[in-house]
């Protein structure tokens, strides 16, 4: 088993890889859909406690939009698709072409709510597609659901697994954007949590071994 | 003479006493649960942010003791005696145990929020510390705030407002 303070260099560039593979997918879909040029960032590995991880995200009460599915199979974890209000209003607005949509309303507004949902579902989706290709790791994703509520409420809901055994978080975060950089830009945030025990899985399906 | 107030912030899977006039805080309570323990007379109170239920069930020895619904009560009930507090007089109230999500499949972790609220109620029944008052369960976040002055606990949600109980 490994742990977390005994990763090298070479299993967190494994783990960007990850993030890469599953993101890059996730940009090609996304830009598919809105017919637009997405660009990814590199992917960035965190090992955070647990209130290092709200910090991440802007705070506890922080108000988030996430879709959050449990990936079972053989190495099963949390995925969460992050939006902040502002980034899905930007979204709602090239998908619906609705410009008055406020993201405090998303759990009312049926098309809004229906619409990130299925975005959520699509890029998740495809996320886990290529990693369960790259990886031949056979991973099966929950039906995906939506919330808008605060930061803290929505990520320790998937960091259940995790805090049975330890008290600190590896997460591999990957951001999606249009090319335009502006205030209104199509973005989000992708968080892969694995469970602490995938990690094995992971690093010897892509011939890392312990050293 | 001036009295000042601290908002004394609790995190997750942490715990803190405080005094009068000074205020405890958690924010952004999902499954987790918000305890507070408190004693009207010297007006002493604690809060802790429990994530999980058992600390026996656990596969490694882990290392925060806060974490755990019942190593954090322990912990509790003993800072607030070393700061004076008689047990007989203590109190207690408590906030989240939401479901945030609506599926959750793996059956282990089914309904994590309940267990925690039920684990809490087990250990503050053996403790004899009577619970007057509760808001748990629903699929809210909630970030609460414990005035140790009034024994008043503010319980603010996005969807739902602000309740006192």
């Amino acid at each position: 088993m490994v742990r977390i303070d005994q990763l090298t260099q070479t299993h967190l560039d494994v783990l960007k890889e990850v993030g890469n593979i599953g993101a890059g997918n996730a940009a090609t879909a996304l830009s598919s859909l809105l017919n637009k040029k997405i660009d990814m960032t590199i992917p960035s590995i965190n090992i955070v406690d647990f209130n290092e991880l709200m910090d991440y995200v802007g705070g506890p009460e922080t108000l988030i939009v996430s879709v959050f599915l449990r990936i079972q199979g053989e190495a099963p974890g949390s995925m969460f698709f992050v939006l902040t209000p502002e980034e899905t209003n930007a979204l709602v607005k090239r998908l619906l072409g609705d410009t008055e949509f406020k993201a405090e309303e998303l759990m009312e507004k049926e098309m809004a709510y229906s619409a990130i949902s299925e975005i959520g579902n699509i890029l998740s989706g495809s996320y886990l597609s290529a990693l369960s290709d790259f990886t031949s790791i056979n991973m099966q994703p929950t039906v995906p659901t939506l919330v808008l509520d605060m930061a803290a409420a929505i990520l320790m809901e998937g960091l259940v697994e995790v805090s049975q055994e330890s008290d600190h978080a590896i997460i591999i975060d990957t951001m999606i954007e249009d090319g335009e950089g502006s205030t209104s830009s199509v973005k989000g945030h992708f968080f892969l949590l694995p469970d602490p025990d995938s990690f094995d899985k992971i690093f010897s399906a892509l011939g890392v071994l312990d050293k | 003479m001036t009295i000042t107030t601290t908002m004394i912030k609790v995190g997750i899977a942490d715990l803190k006493t405080a005094k009068a006039p000074n205020m405890l805080k958690t924010s952004g309570l999902g499954s987790c649960v918000g305890v507070v323990v408190y004693e009207t007379s010297q007006k002493i109170a604690g809060l802790a942010h429990v994530m999980l239920p058992d600390s026996t069930v656990s596969k490694r020895e882990t290392n925060n003791a806060m974490k755990y619904a019942d190593t954090a009560l322990d912990i509790l009930l003993k800072e607030l005696q070393e700061h004076g507090a008689k047990k007989y007089a203590l109190r207690a109230k408590m906030a989240g145990g939401a479901h945030m999500f609506s599926f959750r499949s793996d059956n282990k972790m089914l309904r994590i929020g309940d267990r925690n609220v039920e684990a809490v109620r087990n250990i503050l029944a053996r403790y004899s510390i009577p619970i007057l008052a509760e808001d748990v369960g629903g699929n809210k976040g909630r970030t609460i705030e414990f005035n140790i002055e009034t024994s008043m606990l503010e319980i603010r949600t996005v969807n739902a407002g602000t309740t006192i109980i």
